[in-house]
């Protein structure tokens, strides 16, 4: 697979504060990438920088083997063949939707613009929209325009900047499946920009977690998820549980739930305090009134249900099937797993 | 980031000094040159002239605002019988100018007219010094009329904040057993004083600035002494002296409008007030406000309108005239003039803030609405200094290049007139179209770049159409009010060329306004033509 896009060491000051700094990464073509992360962490500075919007301050950046922004070279936005949707569409209140879809495709012959449109059309399934204008749409339908218009100039990568945030949320996740379908039909490289992780986790094939302007970690979902490298990661991908561990000379930890084994870990020392990452999904629980366990709290979510569980003194989250009440008594389990350790805070 | 608008910039900062120009000869003028003229009216006239003003200024306020305020507490709090009709009847005196109100009540109300030799009949007095009447050319009367006219922005922006204060602070208040005096005491009026104050200040500095009723009426204030050290005495540097006086009270009447705002951001703005919350009036207090109401209508609408028809049917084919016809071109090509160019500049200012997003980039547009401040005999004064200084280089350079001489190519031509009207009335264009294209979302820019358009094709091609009826709003209002411009035109005219404004104030002047019923009565029907598109673009607002 060839490489899209290629970031390598990139900064990005504002009025002086730096809001990237020495960012790298690259993206594969045909790759769904989302960078996720909390508002004010930088991820639409960087969208907008890909896209030409902002001023680089230092580091390169290549699309399709091709340097847009580095040493002396700065593409402006309209050299850059990339195609932009945004929070609040940007659809041209003036023009139909067929103009809409055609703004960018000017200096292609006529006959190619109409046939290029009705293409676009009825791949976001709007044939019948053309001659409206977007006022006189939905939310999900002006997004399809956006995304149609976005598409319409066959540009090397798509960026979105939170696309989905102005939709309700009943549509949102069709919405989110239908466009991934066309992306991945037409083989489009898109970036995508959400403070959402369900989102990130629907939308995406690898995800980018930004905080204070770099990027934590790049991976898969699961990857993300299940091996998080830091507590940012951890705690912003989903619900967790710590519980304080130490490190044994054999490659074992022991913990309060018993000794567990771990692959050895060159970053920690023998004896070294640790804390140890318990995703809901690892823990398993069993009623058991002789177990150390008691039920706190519960949460009903339909098809399982979501314990806070204490045990010696510490509160663990857990995900059941089991149907229990608050004050039961209960063993806990942990799923075997490659235990995720972090030094203690 | 490149910019791709660097001929823009250009013409921006260009613009916006140029516009400023005329302030700064002012200011520049009035410091720099000493003038005897000016000494001697300080220990003559002035200090009766800068107490008229004061008085003037004092009276008008405080009139206005009892006029006004009832009006618009009633208006937007009570359910007045015939509401719809009264709401914006109430806003029409705006658009007569003070000097054809002033003539018309003193036709009315002097020794010869109807209401006194009624009253002598009726009486059987005989002469004048078996009664005692009111003479309305004093400055009493002058505070009056312009009272009248004026009234209409106290009413205006009072109504607006009466309206758009919640609703829920007033069920509140009702539920606490506040009467309606009580809640308009110790909740409305509190609320809506930023609203007021920005209403007299406009008021003030109307009143300030204005110079045909007061002239009319023989009072002296500063904006007449302007006038007469120019054309009286011929001394520049004494008229800048006086206008920087004026402008110095200028600036700090608008310091006073920026203070009272600050807090504007207290105001609720949605809910719209249920029919049903409005106070129901019954017996007296129905009557009460139907009088109040109507006799401000009457008195600044009804009766001014019913006596220019009545002179108009009298005197028809004496003031149609040709006369009528070639001024009424002249101000049209004045007004059209002033109108394009001042829209071209509020474009160009605008884009320019728009693509360059820097903190001085804002700075070109908000030189060009300075000169709105600015009473149009001052500005008169300020164009005159700067145009004659070209003039003179002009004429320095022609004459050592041997072209000859080209005489006053600037200050005694229509230029200068024009150039008078953009400088004083760029400011409406360019919040038009900055109010316009504030609304067009900043994402279209990014998606026109994007999609493979440079900054020129971008105006173009999405922001101009988006903001065409801006465009078109400014220019008519720049177009009415250049119509309508008397202060500065009379000072500017060159020489044998009148425009409508001249021409009718002219022949109020001369006592004859009856002969210039018809331009007078075009000049009231043209300056209400923005009442009504204020007044319908507010309605929009609440429904």
């Amino acid at each position: 697979m060839s490489t899209a896009l290629k970031i390598d060491r990139l900064a990005c000051n504002y009025r002086k504060q730096a809001v990237l700094e020495d960012l790298s990464l690259e993206i594969s073509s045909g790759e769904i990438v989302c960078l996720l992360g909390a508002s004010g962490c930088g991820k639409t500075t960087l969208l907008k920088a890909i896209a030409g919007l902002l001023p680089l301050d230092a580091g390169t950046m290549t699309i399709n083997n091709k340097v847009v922004a580095g040493d002396d070279v700065w593409l402006p936005p309209e050299q850059r063949h990339i195609g932009m949707i945004f929070q609040d569409y940007a659809l041209f209140p003036h023009l139909t939707v067929r103009k809409n879809i055609a703004f960018g495709l000017r200096h292609w012959p006529k006959a190619k613009v109409g046939r290029q449109v009705d293409r676009m059309l009825e791949l976001v399934h709007l044939q019948e929209f053309g001659n409206r204008y977007p006022h006189q749409l939905s939310g999900g339908q002006q997004q399809r325009v956006a995304i149609a218009r976005a598409m319409a100039s066959e540009p090397d990568i798509i960026l979105l900047d939170e696309p989905f945030s102005n939709i309700d949320t009943q549509v949102r996740h069709d919405l989110i499946r239908d466009i991934r379908r066309i992306f991945k039909a037409q083989g489009v490289t898109a970036i995508f920009v959400t403070h959402s992780r369900d989102e990130a986790f629907a939308f995406s094939d690898r995800m980018a977690v930004m905080n204070n302007g770099i990027i934590e970690q790049f991976g898969t979902a699961a990857e993300l998820y299940f091996q998080p490298r830091s507590r940012f990661v951890a705690d912003f991908l989903g619900k967790g549980s710590y519980l304080p561990v130490s490190m044994q000379d054999n490659g074992t930890i022991t913990t309060p739930l018993g000794e567990h084994a771990t692959p050895v870990r060159q970053e920690f020392v023998q004896g070294q305090d640790l804390e140890w990452l318990l995703r809901p999904q690892s823990l398993r629980l069993r009623p058991d009134a002789a177990g150390k366990g008691i039920i706190i709290e519960q949460t009903f979510m339909g098809d399982s249900c979501r314990y806070l569980v204490e045990l010696d003194g510490y509160r663990l989250t857990v995900n059941s099937r089991e149907l229990l009440a608050p004050g039961d008594h209960v063993e806990l389990l942990v799923e075997p797993h490659a235990p995720v350790l972090f030094e203690t805070a | 980031m490149k910019s791709g608008f660097s001929g823009g910039a250009v013409v921006s900062w260009l613009a916006g000094v140029l516009l400023v120009l005329p302030v700064a000869a002012i200011f520049y003028t009035a410091i720099g040159d000493t003038d005897e003229l000016f000494t001697h009216l300080m220990n003559t006239v002035l200090p009766t002239y800068v107490g008229n003003t004061l008085v003037l200024v004092a009276g008008v306020v405080l009139l206005t605002l009892i006029f006004g305020l009832p009006a618009a507490w009633l208006m937007a709090m009570c359910r007045v019988p015939g509401a719809a009709l009264l709401e914006w009847l109430l806003i029409l005196p705006l658009a007569f100018p003070g000097y054809i109100v002033g003539y018309i009540y003193t036709d009315l109300l002097d020794y010869a007219g109807p209401v006194q030799s009624a009253l002598r009949d009726w009486f059987e007095w005989s002469q004048p010094q078996d009664y005692w009447f009111p003479d309305i050319r004093t400055l009493g009367g002058a505070i009056v009329v312009l009272s009248l006219v004026l009234y209409p922005y106290v009413y205006l922006l009072a109504r607006m904040a009466f309206i758009e204060q919640s609703a829920n602070l007033l069920q509140s208040a009702r539920l606490l057993k506040a009467s309606p005096w009580d809640s308009f005491r110790r909740i409305s009026l509190p609320l809506a004083r930023p609203a007021i104050a920005v209403a007299l200040s406009l008021v003030a500095m109307e009143a300030l600035g204005d110079f045909g009723t007061v002239s009319y009426f023989a009072v002296q204030t500063l904006t007449t002494a302007v006038y007469d050290t120019w054309l009286g005495y011929s001394s520049l540097t004494a008229a800048a002296k006086i206008s920087a006086l004026m402008l110095v009270a200028i600036f700090l009447l608008i310091s006073a409008e920026r203070y009272s705002r600050r807090r504007q951001k207290l105001f609720q703005k949605d809910l719209r007030r249920p029919e049903n919350m409005r106070y129901p009036l019954r017996g007296g207090k129905k009557w009460l406000a139907l009088i109040w109401c109507w006799s401000l209508v009457l008195f600044a609408v009804g009766l001014p309108l019913l006596q220019l028809a009545g002179y108009a049917f009298d005197y028809f084919l004496a003031s149609w005239t040709r006369e009528f016809r070639d001024y009424t071109f002249n101000s049209l090509l004045v007004a059209l003039s002033a109108a394009v160019i001042s829209v071209l500049i509020a474009l160009v200012t605008a884009f320019y803030r728009r693509v360059v997003n820097r903190r001085l980039s804002v700075l070109p547009m908000g030189m060009a609405s300075l000169g709105y401040a600015v009473p149009g005999t001052v500005l008169a004064i300020g164009v005159l200094l700067c145009l004659t200084t070209a003039d003179h280089w002009l004429n320095d350079v022609a004459g050592y290049l041997g072209w000859g001489r080209p005489g006053l190519l600037f200050s005694g031509t229509l230029i200068a007139l024009v150039f008078a009207f953009v400088v004083r009335f760029s400011a409406i264009a360019v919040g038009s179209v900055e109010s316009s294209l504030g609304k067009v979302s900043p994402s279209l820019d990014m998606a026109s770049r994007t999609l493979g358009y440079g900054t020129a094709a971008m105006l173009y091609r999405v922001h101009l159409p988006l903001i065409r009826r801006g465009c078109l709003i400014g220019a008519l209002l720049v177009f009415i009010e250049s119509m309508k411009e008397l202060n500065a035109a009379l000072l500017l005219r060159p020489f044998n060329f009148e425009t409508l404004a001249t021409y009718v104030y002219n022949f109020a002047s001369d006592e004859r306004l009856e002969l210039a019923a018809l331009p007078a009565i075009l000049l009231v029907v043209v300056g209400m033509i923005p009442l009504i598109l204020v007044n319908r673009s507010l309605e929009q607002q609440h429904l």
